[in-house]
């Protein structure tokens, strides 16, 4: 009947429209998603040459890590000196894959980004990631390249350091990093007060300084740094076995389904068939042996 | 001597001498209305007398006490001079009757309960009876204003300044507050007032005080000053007031 | 008179007006549903066709992981209502101990000024994060008599530290908003400078500022998730520890729910808040 052109309606109507305009103009970017699992093959490594492989940077293996680094999987915090557990064994890898030195380039990947979905800035993750079933539902796995024990970190003469069992800490207030396996061992010790989880290693040994938290939960080496360089008066109460049903073993993360996992295993398998991994590990964690284990 | 008496009193804001030595005695029980015109320094010297200005220089007594002794209580000053404004300025998220028994209750001590029967006697002697719970904003300019001049009377103060408390009102309002005033006087509060209302100054004043540029220039009985004026400047203010004033709707006939 | 004033009926031009009104009120509702059905479908459409929708799906939406995090988020959340409905209350208390202080015109209290406006300064120009680390573990590695251990008051005072900035601001420009007539009015009525403050300024103040303060507040709730950097198991922490556990990304969202529900009330409160103090200041009340 009253046909009016009122201007809001008109800018209204233009608004609906643009936001229409938008949501169709998204273009889905590819990416390709394959379902067969390739962790489950392993190639020979004469068919792994940095120019058959689908990196991320052509010619270049990227490999991601936590900023900062801590000893003693890295030395320095930099990744790129091949000191240090982890860095040795990424050199190592690259070098089987036929890539020089030269040719391996890092990123700093905070934990909580390494295993968001969607594409990664990195070839392969290394950082103390624990191989889980849950977890490998949304990232691949490469085969294991450390297995680790759990141990617990006390002030010297403090009432928890001279524990012989894992019950002894029951009244104990522990604290561990989250994300780790440390965090799921606790339940193994079932303490009376709730754990604290804090971000990373600093600021759980400043809590463990300031008696905010009794003992902290840690991977051995981790454990073994802590006492040794970071805080002072710290003392490893003991090793202990996770239960959490698996293994304790770290693994290389890649986005799921990422082919590469099956040449990067090749390359572990060999240097744990030659001998290599032992002598990394003699080399750079050889300090931890010797802990008294927590029954 | 005069109840109230100020000597050679002088206030500067700045550069600006507001009151430039003024004198004034008001009797117990009679009312003094100050005219001029806007920026005379009514408002500034009525502010000086309640204490919310220090003097720059002169001497204000009330009863024979010195009060711009810069050792006086002011707050006990305050309590026995009142002062009612031009803008009401009652407080907002307190009740009519609220707004009435505050004082009472936190400068006198008045227990809630006799301030708050003292406070509906008063407002009801002021036709304010129904407004006693209701906040500031339901009421007109002036109901408001009506509520301000009982804020003022609940501290019963020896003196009431009355600051041009109908120029902001509808002139059909003017009136209700005028007739309000007439009371306080039949009772016998002493009060001192700005007013631009010239027929109203010649019913009520028993002495009008001509201030201009921050001087007394004339005063005297009201009916002398407002209708022989000696000096011309007063004579003149009274032929523009006289011209204004019969625009605005007679008060008169409302009040009356 | 009154029998007529009932007996009304509309004319024919008012009866052909209420019709006329009603239709287009029809016609309005209807384009609203469709242009809302239209467009957010076309965008859940998008969404939902993306090539990596059922990755985000299973890493963001996972039913299952859902049921597993909801009840130790719910938990741990408790400490997230504790630590802010505590909070809300210091905060208040400090702020107004501060802006009273600020505005306060009395020369004894010189020393407190300054402190007062060093507080404000330095605290509102700190992200929060910081506050809470350097209370967290700075206070208690210096080994004092009496400083608290638990994380949770600590977080509780670093809270109140940060917040308490912001809010006496917000409550000192409402004290400075009330307009001085106010306080020659009480004043002038024998009230002392502080009963004045109390009982004619502040009352006034704290309206005028309720939608600010409140908004402060709401944002307040969420920042109680930055005290687990201390440790404290809060609920985005618990959300996180079940995150990294499995990679998967829907504790979180289980969090963000709870987060954004307990911000609702508050959120409608200050809008009510809001509407009310427009409403009064038209004079309409």
């Amino acid at each position: 009947m009253l046909t009016m052109t009122n201007p809001i309606r008109r800018a209204s109507v233009l608004l609906s429209l643009a936001a229409l305009a938008f949501a169709v103009g998204c273009a889905p970017t590819e990416e390709s998603t394959s379902d067969s699992d390739p962790a489950q093959t392993t190639s020979s490594l004469a068919d792994c040459t940095p120019e058959q492989l689908d990196l991320y940077k052509d010619g270049t293996l990227t490999v991601g890590t936590d900023d900062p680094a801590f000893e003693p999987w890295f030395k320095g915090d930099d990744p790129t000196n091949g000191k240090g557990y982890e860095s040795a064994v990424a050199y190592s890898i690259a070098d089987r894959l036929g890539f020089s030195d030269e040719e391996v380039t890092w990123t700093k990947v905070p934990f909580n980004t390494s295993y968001q979905p969607g594409k990664k800035d990195f070839d392969f993750d290394i950082n103390q990631i624990s191989i889980t079933k849950a977890r490998a539902k949304a990232v691949t796995f490469s085969n294991p390249y450390y297995s680790a024990a759990q141990a617990v970190v006390a002030l010297e003469g403090s009432d928890f350091a001279g524990a012989t069992s894992l019950a002894e800490l029951k009244d104990a207030k522990i604290g561990a990093q989250v994300g780790t396996t440390s965090l799921e061992a606790i339940d193994q010790i079932d303490p009376t007060a709730n754990p604290s989880v804090y971000d990373d290693t600093t600021a759980a040994t400043k809590a463990l300084e300031n008696g905010q938290v009794d003992a902290l939960i840690a991977d051995l080496p981790s454990a073994y740094y802590i006492t040794a360089a970071v805080i002072d008066g710290g003392t490893i109460v003991g090793q202990f076995q996770p239960q959490t049903g698996e293994s304790e073993q770290f693994g290389l993360l890649f986005s799921k389904g990422n082919p590469l996992v099956s040449c990067v295993n090749a390359a572990i398998d060999s240097l744990e068939e030659d001998g290599t991994l032992a002598d990394l590990e003699e080399k750079w964690l050889s300090q931890t042996t010797g802990v008294p284990e927590l029954s | 001597m005069a109840f109230l008496s100020v000597r050679q009193v002088r206030k500067r804001f700045g550069t600006n001498d507001v009151l430039r030595g003024v004198d004034l005695e008001v009797e117990a029980h009679e009312v003094v209305c100050l005219i001029g015109a806007s920026g005379s320094g009514k408002s500034t010297l009525l502010r000086c007398l309640n204490l919310l200005e220090t003097v720059d220089d002169g001497v204000i007594e009330l009863d024979g006490v010195e009060i711009t002794d810069p050792q006086a209580a002011v707050d006990a000053v305050r309590r026995d001079v009142g002062i009612v404004f031009q803008a009401y300025n009652l407080f907002p998220h307190l009740s009519v009757l609220d707004n009435v028994a505050l004082a009472p209750r936190k400068v006198r001590g008045t227990p809630r309960r006799d301030a708050e029967r003292a406070g509906t006697e008063l407002l009801g002697r002021f036709g304010l009876t129904d407004k006693a719970d209701a906040h500031p904003d339901a009421l007109s300019g002036g109901q408001q204003q009506r509520v301000a001049l009982v804020r003022a009377l609940a501290m019963r103060p020896r003196v009431l300044l009355l600051d041009e408390v109908t120029s902001a009102l509808d002139p059909l309002l003017v009136g209700e507050v005028l007739e309000a005033v007439r009371d306080l006087k039949r009772e016998g509060l002493t009060i001192v007032m700005a007013t631009h209302e010239m027929s109203f100054a010649r019913e009520v004043a028993d002495h009008v005080v001509f201030l201009d540029d921050g001087l007394v220039v004339e005063s005297g009985p009201a009916e002398e000053v407002l209708t022989t004026p000696s000096d011309p400047r007063t004579a003149a203010f009274l032929a523009r007031s006289l011209r204004t004033g019969e625009k605005r709707s007679g008060f008169g006939t409302i009040a009356g | 008179m009154t029998d007529n004033a009932g007996a009304w009926v509309p004319s024919a031009r008012q009866v052909e007006r209420d019709r006329y009104r009603r239709r287009r009120t029809r016609r309005r509702g209807l384009v609203a549903a469709a242009s809302t059905v239209v467009v957010l479908g076309v965008l859940v459409i998008a969404v939902v066709s993306a090539p990596g929708w059922d990755r985000v799906q299973q890493t963001y939406f996972d039913p299952a992981m859902a049921r597993e995090s909801v009840g130790p988020v719910a938990e741990a959340f408790v400490t997230n209502v504790e630590l802010f409905l505590i909070a809300e209350v210091m905060i208040l208390a400090l702020a107004l101990v501060v802006a009273v202080i600020r505005v306060a015109p009395v020369p004894a209290l010189m020393p407190l000024k300054i402190l007062a406006t060093v507080y404000t300064d330095v605290l509102r120009g700190t992200p929060t994060i910081l506050v809470i680390l350097l209370v967290g573990f700075g206070l208690p590695a210096l080994q004092l008599q009496g400083v608290p251990e638990s994380r949770f008051v600590l977080g509780l005072i670093a809270l109140t530290l940060s917040y308490g900035a912001y809010v006496a601001e917000v409550l000192r420009a409402g004290i400075l908003s009330v307009h001085p007539t106010q306080w020659a009015s009480g004043r002038s009525l024998g009230l002392s400078y502080a009963t004045t403050l109390r009982l004619v300024v502040l009352p006034q103040a704290v309206r005028r500022v309720a939608p600010p303060l409140l908004n402060d507040f709401v944002s307040l709730q969420k920042d109680t998730a930055l005290v687990s950097a201390i440790g404290l198991v809060e609920a985005l922490r618990a959300a996180q520890v079940i995150t990294q556990r499995n990679f998967n990304f829907t504790p979180y969202v289980v969090a963000a729910v709870f987060f954004i529900v307990a911000t609702i009330p508050l959120a409608r409160l200050t809008d009510w808040l809001s509407l009310r103090a427009a409403r009064r200041d038209s004079g309409a009340a």
